[in-house]
């Protein structure tokens, strides 16, 4: 059916990557570089008296200190969204509020990376400490105001109580859930809390700045959304757009942590007080402490149904901790119920109430899952709990209940970013074979009952085994907001430049996207010279986040190579003298159709429009906006063993099937899958923040915080169930974020069918599962 | 100060300060296939291989390496001539962000090397001090072991 779509293809970078030639960040250096660091608050909550950095000043090759007392208090949001953002404006880059540890005190610049570091230790800043809120549930009800006097405000007009802490608020209602609940033979409370979670991008936070020969300035950054960065810079450090570049060089992972403005305006200012080039790179202990992380939530479930499993109603609260500043607090938070209510869209009553409060811990963001990580886990154990008690297989039940193509949930138009949500009606779904498929690849139903507790398997054993599923639903871009653009450029010998603004996290987006630009003109992907996310000379792209890339950025490819094709097309018929409904495209040629030997090469093509008659440059633009945001849906099934001595949780097989429309690259699609589920399994297990009583990260290195390694994981088995998305680039939905967000959920179920018992928090850590195989 | 270093099978100059470690001074003389990601020994993006064993180059002070081979992963192979080891890495799609490759590349080179056809428990021990966030080391364990296959089939000898 595809040529070049739904193909294997090597990444265009691949073996640049793995021979280390490619460029980062951090690789590019200049002549008379300045090497910036910046001091950070030690302070959960404290006021700056004074700073006195006069005796770093003294130190020979000290060249500039960045400070409250000589940067402008700009508010700002760090978080890299659409304008206006849907995050408070309440961060300043140096203000004189610290808010958690971590938080910006100043930066200074020097000769080299040695003599900053010794200048930073030299300033003396006088604090005065504050009482500090380190606790989430008690944040509303304190007495001490995180954001107080300081001016914060939302961009856009929605709910922002900072007197009270509360840095976003949403709720929705469909039908009547309180009326519902008590009409219901059958009542279940289900809390679950989410621990933190950082990135862990193998690639540490840099950025690096010069000035043109124009005296622009150029920002080499690690970024996800350049174009914000343009834009969120020109406004934090009060230069002009027109002045700014950002070009993303290849990127080390971000997953979301990369899309928050944080070093480009501290280099963006040094380089255009000094005029001399600057970099900042942030050591792997200020990326953990400084940088955004996963939220801290607190959920709860709370539903009423009759003993045939019929779930009238369905409550979803969700808790979530903004820590010191808001970035990514409204949409996170409405995510948490939009990405999770509309699977079993058959429940009649639902509501959804939520709220993210400012502490004094370090401040969320973006993550891979976005919301859906942290509402799963209560909201498929409590479906769960509803088969569990009726007696109904729980694939059987998803397969009953669950949203089908054609049909819609109130609650896309309910939830929305920061305003109401769009509706829409599900195209493609293959949601119930991956339900079909899973259990079969996984033996659902044989493990299921051997497991369970009438069987007798794991009565008076010491391991016991355990099964547990999971099904979820992500989206694929933000309906009518983000924008994505391409342009393409036939050159003479027939190959063609595609620039687009879509930024290439390691994803492999730069492939796919010559993929659909190859489908649609059907020549190689070895024709396509493609470059990406640069502010001068690509169009804009909203950037990578909300799981757009292929889809949106695809399909914004797609509408340009089509205007292409109209083009050549059109030089072809008159090269052959036909009319244009006589000729088509085949294998890099014009061919009158139905007969292959009449035929003119594109070279040939392009090098007439150019020097033979006519001329113009074959060239288009095409920019994409989506009316909807088709989920990707994704069902995930684990088996796992329970040491009940040491609490140690084994997982034995780990299953998946995906929906992702077609995969335009049936490897990268699975690389997608197979690293959100190792990064799943990382965090239910194992990841958290460890806090000081004074609101400290203490784990702040890779060995101690635990990201999984090659030696941790279990056998993955990755099947993609394709389905077709008509407003997708050639079926194609999402598939990035979806796939984080099974871990949790399933590894729980399994624990309770190998144990009887529910998991309410994770990560889940021996001695946490210790706990509660002792009913503690 | 000036230093001379055998570097890919060459000789080469290093300016460097005495306390510098090797990632710093292969870093700062342009050997920037050496990657940095936690500085602290934990991420094996720095990985060298140091008279053929993998080493974290953040941890090694250069003084005390100046004496020994040091490959980095283009001493492996390059673009131009990219290792085996490399082509199937990308074939395999064990290439997402590429910031762990080099590291990664070189721990599987030495294993192979050693033991050209490891068990996959093998290979998930070899690689344990290399992290990657992006592909769940499936693709890259498939990678080892396709390229272990490939050595068997064509009866080749890990160069």
């Amino acid at each position: 059916m595809f040529k070049y779509v739904n193909q294997p293809v090597e990444k265009i970078d691949g073996l640049a990557l793995v021979t280390g030639q490619e460029k980062y960040t951090d690789d590019f250096s200049f002549p008379n570089m300045l090497y910036v660091s910046v001091l950070h608050s030690g302070f959960a909550h404290a006021k700056i008296l004074n700073i006195d950095d006069s005796e770093a000043r003294k130190i020979p090759g000290v060249v500039e200190i960045l400070s409250y007392k000589n940067v402008n208090q700009i508010l700002y949001t760090t978080a890299g969204q659409g304008y206006p953002e849907p995050s408070p404006y309440d961060t300043m880059l140096f203000g004189k509020t610290m808010r958690f540890v971590g938080d910006n005190v100043c930066a200074v610049a020097a000769e080299t990376k040695e003599i900053a570091d010794e200048a930073i230790k030299k300033i003396k800043v006088t604090y005065k400490e504050l009482k500090p809120i380190l606790n989430l549930a008690k944040s509303v009800s304190s007495p001490i105001i995180i954001h107080k006097d300081d001016g914060a405000f939302p961009k856009i007009p929605v709910f922002y109580d900072a007197k009270k802490n509360i840095a976003s608020k949403v709720e929705a209602n469909i039908g009547n859930f309180d009326l519902a609940l008590k009409k219901s033979s059958r009542k279940i409370d289900f809390d679950f809390s989410c621990s933190y979670g950082a990135h862990c991008a193998i690639e540490p936070h840099a950025s690096v700045s010069y000035l043109d020969l124009r005296g622009r300035l150029v920002i080499i950054s690690t970024t996800q959304v350049p174009f914000h960065v343009r834009r969120i810079v020109s406004h934090v450090a009060e230069i002009p757009v027109s002045k700014i570049r950002v070009i993303k060089p290849r990127l080390g992972g971000g997953f979301g942590g990369k899309q928050e403005i944080l070093l480009e305006p501290i280099v963006a200012l040094i380089t255009w007080r000094t005029k001399r080039p600057a970099k900042l790179v942030y050591s792997r202990r200020e990326v953990f402490k400084s940088t955004r992380c996963r939220h801290e939530y607190q959920t709860k479930v709370s539903l009423g149904y009759e003993e045939d499993g019929t779930i009238n109603t369905l409550h979803l609260d969700a808790l979530e901790n903004a820590g010191g500043y808001g970035s990514h607090a409204l949409t996170v938070l409405a995510n948490a119920g939009s990405k999770t209510l509309p699977l079993l869209n058959k429940i009649e009553n639902l509501r959804f109430t939520g709220m993210g409060v400012y502490t004094n811990l370090p401040v969320g963001g973006a993550y891979r899952g976005y919301g859906a990580t942290e509402s799963y886990p209560a909201y498929s154990q409590a479906i769960d709990m509803v088969c569990e008690d009726c007696g109904l297989d729980v694939v059987e039940y998803y397969k009953k209940w669950c949203i089908k193509s054609g049909e819609t949930s109130a609650i896309f138009q309910a939830l929305g970013e920061g305003k109401e949500g769009v509706a829409m009606n599900i195209g493609s779904t293959s949601l119930v074979e991956c339900l079909d498929e899973g259990a079969k690849l996984s033996d659902w139903y044989a493990k299921k009952k051997l497991y369970g507790k009438d069987s007798g398997y794991n009565k008076g054993k010491r391991l016991k085994r355990g099964i547990g599923m999971a099904a979820m639903m992500q989206g694929s871009a933000i309906p009518e907001i983000d924008m994505a653009s391409a342009y393409i450029k036939m050159n003479d010998d027939g190959s063609f430049n595609l620039h687009v603004g879509a930024t290439d996290l390691g994803t492999g987006s730069d492939t796919i996207l010559a993929q659909i630009a190859s489908e649609a003109l059907d020549t190689p992907v070895e024709s396509f010279i493609v470059y990406s996310s640069d502010t001068d000379f690509t169009p804009f792209d909203t950037g990578a986040y909300a799981s757009s890339t292929t889809y949106l950025s695809g399909q914004a490819v797609r509408k340009c190579a089509e205007e292409i094709k109209k083009q050549i097309l059109k030089v072809g018929a008159e090269m052959l003298s036909l009319s244009l409904d006589e000729v088509e495209l085949d294998d890099c040629r014009v061919i009158a159709k139905g007969k292959k030997e009449e035929e003119v090469s594109y070279a040939e093509i392009c090098q007439y429009s150019m020097y033979q008659k006519n001329q113009f440059q074959i060239q288009a633009t095409a920019s994409h906006i989506s009316p909807k945001s088709p989920p990707p849906f994704a069902v995930h099934f684990v088996e796992i063993e329970v040491d009940t001595f040491t609490g140690i949780i084994k997982v034995l097989n780990y299953t998946a099937t995906v929906d992702c429309g077609t995969p335009i690259n049936p490897v990268t699609a699975e690389g997608q899958v197979e690293g959100a589920i190792v990064n799943g399994l990382s965090y239910a297990l194992f990841e958290n923040y460890y806090f000081s009583p004074h609101g400290k990260m203490l784990n702040d290195t890779f060995g101690k915080y635990g990201v999984y390694t090659a030696f941790d994981i279990p056998p993955i088995k990755v099947k993609l169930v394709t389905s077709y998305e008509e407003t997708g680039p050639y079926g194609a939905k999402s598939i990035s974020e979806i796939n984080i967000n099974g871990a949790l959920p399933a590894i729980a179920n399994a624990f309770y069918n190998a144990t009887g018992k529910r998991l309410h928090n994770g990560p889940f850590a021996p001695e946490a599962i210790l706990k509660v195989l002792s009913g503690k | 100060m000036k230093v001379e270093f055998k570097i890919n099978n060459t000789s080469k100059y290093l300016e460097l300060l005495p306390n510098e470690t090797l990632l710093q001074a292969l870093r700062n003389n342009d050997f920037t296939e050496v990657k940095c990601g936690c500085n602290e020994g934990e991420c094996g993006a720095c990985t060298v291989l140091l008279d053929g064993k993998p080493v974290n180059s953040c941890q090694v002070f250069a003084m005390s390496a100046h004496e020994k081979e040091i490959t980095t992963v283009k001493g492996i192979g390059t673009l131009y001539t990219p290792h085996l080891l490399q082509k199937t890495f990308v074939e395999t799609g064990a290439d997402q962000c590429g910031f762990c490759s080099p590291g990664m590349v070189l721990a599987a080179y030495s294993l192979l090397k050693e033991n050209p056809q490891p068990s996959r428990e093998e290979i998930l021990a070899a690689l344990d001090g290399n992290l990657c966030r992006c592909t769940g080391y499936v693709k890259i364990v498939d990678a080892v072991e396709n390229t272990a296959k490939k050595l068997h089939t064509n009866n080749l000898v890990m160069e």
